[in-house]
C-alpha cells in the first residue's frame, strides 16, 4: 500500500509554492493518503499483461503543419492578469530558485 | 568555501578533468512547438501568444510536424538513433517563466539517442559521445525590477513576456567526456563549434549564441589523476559564446582544484558564468528544486516516426562536415594549413556563402581570415557574430574586381559596416569611398604630380615607363587612395608621351 507522510505533503506543498500551516498539514496528509489508497485499488485490477497507459486512445503522430494562426492581441492576453506593466505580466518576486 | 584558483598546468599535474555539455538550440520553425503562434524573435511583448502557450484552461497543444522533422534530421546528422516511439513529459516546476506550471519536454524517452560527433583539435580527433537529444519548449522572458543589479536577488517584482514561451527547443546532451587532459577547454569549444556548423548546414536554427538561439551549459568535474573515477560536478549555465565555453571549462578546472587541494568537497550546484571576468559564481544548489515530478504528458499522443520517413530524411541530409571540408579544400585550392585555420576560425560556412555569392575563394579567404578575423578578435566575438554577412563581403569584392574600390577603400567599407553605418552603398556614399576614375578630377591630380616631380617626368618622356610608379604613388596619396590606379597610369603616359 502506498503511503504518503506528513513530511512528503510538506515537501510537495513547498514545490508547489503553497503555504500550508501545521494544522493544514495535519488535516491534509491523511486525506491524501485516502485518495492514494483509492487509486491503489485500481492498480490491483491491472494484471502483468496490461501495460501502463499514458493516453486512452491508440493514436500516434498527431501533428500540425508549421503554419502561423492568429493568436491573442496583447490586450486580450493581459486582460486576465492581476497586474500589468510595460505590456508584461507583473508577478511577485521569487527568491531562491532562479531558473 | 575557499576560492583559491590553481594554475591550469598545476591542475593537470594532480587531476583529470571530465566535462559534459548540454546545448539548447532554438529551431527556426515558423511557429511554436505546440501552437500556431509565430516563433520569430523581437516582437512587441506578449504579441505572439495564444491560450495554449499562455496555459489557459481548456487549451490543447498539438505538435509542430516541422519541429519533429528538424529533431530527426539533427539526430541523424549527429550519427544518432531515432526512437521508434517516444513521448513528451511534463517537467513540473512553479516559476512564472512558464505559465502552465510545467514545461513540456521529454524525459526518459528522447527522440534521439546514442549519437556522436568527431571533433578536431590541433590535428587530433576526439570523439564526443552524445547521449540524447530531446524536444522541448522554450520559456518566457522574465525581467526583474528593482534591486541594485537587476538580478533576482533584491528584485521587488518581475515582468514576464511570453513571446518566447513555447518556441521549439532541441536539447543535445553529451556523455561525460574524459581523457582530454590539457585539451579539455579546447575540445569543449571545438565540439560546440562543430555542432553549430552542422546545425547551420541543416538550416534548422539560426544558431546565434549572442542572441540566445544556441545556449550552452557546461558540466565539469575533476578526479584524482589516473583514478578513473568521476568527481562531483558543477553545472555552469548559459555560457553564450564559443570563447566562453573554453573559458568556463578552464575556470571551473582551476576553481575545483583549489577546493579539492584544500581537502574540501565540491558542492553540486548550478553556477553562473560572467562574460566580463570569465569567472563563475554560485547559483542555486541542486536539491529540492530539481524535484520535477516528471510524468507523461496526457494531452499529447506519442511520436512514432515511421522508418520510411526517417530514411527519407537521412537520404536528404546535407553532406557530412568532414566530406564537405575535404571537397571544399580541393575546390578552393587551399593548403592543408589554410583549411585548418579557416575551420578553426569558424569561417568555413561564411567563406562558402561568400563564394556562392560570386567572390573568388582566395578573395573570400582574404577578407574573412585577415581583416574580419582581426576585428572579431579585437571585439572578443565569433566571426559569425561580427555582424558582417557573406553577401556584404561578396558585394565589396565585386566592387574591387570591377575597379570601383581598392583593397584599401574596401577595408574602410568594412570599418563602416562594423560601426553600423548602413549598407555597403550607403557607406561608400557617406564616406566618399568610390574610386575616382573621372578624367577631369584625375587629370588635375596627375598634372600636379608631374609638376612636383619634373625629373621623374623627364625620365618617362625619355621612354622609361617604369618610372611612372613614383607619379602614380603621388596621385594615390593626394586622392586618399581613391584613384583608379590603372587609369592614372594611362593618363600619365598620355600626358608625357
Amino acid at each position: 500500500m502506498p503511503e504518503i507522510t506528513r513530511d512528503e505533503v510538506a515537501h510537495l506543498a513547498d514545490l508547489a509554492r503553497i503555504d500550508l500551516s501545521d494544522a493544514e498539514l495535519d488535516h491534509l496528509a491523511p486525506q491524501l493518503q485516502v485518495i492514494l489508497e483509492s487509486v491503489a485499488s485500481i492498480q490491483g485490477l491491472a494484471g502483468d499483461d496490461v501495460p501502463a497507459t499514458s493516453h486512452p486512445l491508440p493514436m500516434t503522430n498527431v501533428f500540425r503543419e508549421d503554419v502561423v494562426v492568429p493568436g491573442l492581441t496583447p490586450e486580450q492576453a493581459l486582460s486576465g492578469a492581476p497586474a500589468v506593466e510595460e505590456q508584461r505580466f507583473s508577478v511577485p518576486r521569487i527568491l531562491g530558485d532562479e531558473q | 568555501m575557499s576560492e583559491t584558483l590553481v594554475a591550469f598546468d598545476e591542475v593537470l599535474e594532480r587531476y583529470d578533468p571530465a566535462f559534459g555539455l548540454e546545448v539548447h538550440v532554438e529551431l527556426n520553425t515558423n511557429t511554436k512547438m505546440f501552437c500556431g503562434c509565430p516563433a520569430t524573435f523581437g516582437g512587441e511583448p506578449n504579441s505572439q501568444v495564444c491560450p495554449t502557450c499562455l496555459g489557459l484552461p481548456g487549451s490543447m497543444p498539438v505538435v509542430n510536424a516541422k519541429a519533429v522533422e528538424s529533431a530527426i534530421r539533427i539526430g541523424l546528422a549527429l550519427n544518432g538513433s531515432i526512437a521508434e516511439w517516444c513521448r513528451f513529459a511534463r517537467k513540473n516546476y512553479f516559476y512564472p517563466d512558464m505559465p502552465k506550471n510545467f514545461q513540456t519536454s521529454q524525459y526518459d524517452e528522447p527522440i534521439v539517442y546514442d549519437g556522436y560527433l568527431d571533433v578536431e583539435v590541433e590535428g587530433e580527433t576526439y570523439r564526443v559521445e552524445i547521449e540524447r537529444a530531446h524536444m522541448e519548449e522554450d520559456t518566457g522572458k522574465t525581467t526583474h525590477i528593482g534591486g541594485a543589479t537587476g538580478r533576482i536577488h533584491g528584485a521587488d517584482y518581475s515582468l514576464v513576456d511570453y513571446n518566447r514561451a513555447g518556441i521549439p527547443l532541441i536539447e543535445i546532451v553529451t556523455r561525460p567526456i574524459i581523457g582530454t587532459g590539457a585539451k579539455a577547454p579546447l575540445v569543449a569549444k571545438a565540439y560546440v563549434a562543430a555542432l553549430r556548423e552542422i546545425l547551420l548546414g541543416l538550416g534548422v536554427s539560426d544558431v546565434r549564441m549572442d542572441q540566445g538561439s544556441m545556449r550552452c551549459d557546461v558540466n565539469l568535474s575533476l578526479s584524482p589523476k589516473d583514478s578513473g573515477e568521476l568527481g562531483t560536478r558543477t553545472e555552469t549555465k548559459n555560457v553564450n559564446s564559443l570563447r566562453s565555453v573554453e573559458r568556463a571549462v578552464r575556470f571551473e578546472m582551476s576553481r575545483h582544484a583549489g577546493i579539492l587541494d584544500a581537502g574540501e568537497a565540491i558542492f553540486q550546484e548550478t553556477r553562473h558564468f560572467h562574460e566580463d571576468t570569465g569567472t563563475t559564481s554560485a547559483g542555486r544548489p541542486k536539491s529540492d528544486a530539481d524535484d520535477y515530478r516528471y510524468f507523461p504528458e496526457p494531452d499529447l499522443v506519442p511520436v512514432a516516426p515511421a522508418r520510411e520517413w526517417v530514411e527519407e530524411l537521412r537520404a536528404s541530409l546535407p553532406e557530412r562536415t568532414a566530406d564537405k571540408r575535404a571537397r571544399l579544400q580541393v575546390e578552393w585550392g587551399y593548403s592543408e594549413l589554410e583549411m585548418r585555420d579557416v575551420w578553426a576560425a569558424g569561417a568555413l560556412s561564411l567563406i562558402e556563402a561568400t563564394v556562392a555569392e560570386g567572390a573568388s575563394a582566395q578573395a573570400a579567404r582574404k577578407w574573412w581570415m585577415a581583416e574580419l578575423s582581426r576585428s572579431a578578435n579585437d571585439r572578443g566575438v565569433e566571426l559569425a557574430e561580427l555582424g558582417v554577412t557573406p553577401v556584404q563581403v561578396a558585394e565589396v569584392q565585386k566592387l574591387v574586381d570591377g575597379g570601383s574600390l581598392t583593397d584599401k577603400l574596401a577595408r574602410q567599407v568594412f570599418e563602416g559596416l562594423l560601426a553600423g553605418e548602413g549598407t555597403v552603398a550607403e557607406i561608400i556614399d557617406a564616406r566618399g569611398l568610390a574610386v575616382v576614375s573621372d578624367d577631369g578630377a584625375l587629370g588635375a591630380a596627375v598634372d600636379e604630380a608631374i609638376a612636383a616631380q619634373p625629373a621623374v617626368a623627364d625620365k618617362i618622356r625619355g621612354g622609361n615607363q617604369a618610372a611612372a610608379g613614383a607619379l602614380i604613388g603621388a596621385v594615390m596619396k593626394s586622392t586618399g587612395g581613391k584613384a583608379d590606379a590603372k587609369r592614372v597610369r594611362e593618363l600619365i603616359l598620355e600626358k608625357l608621351a
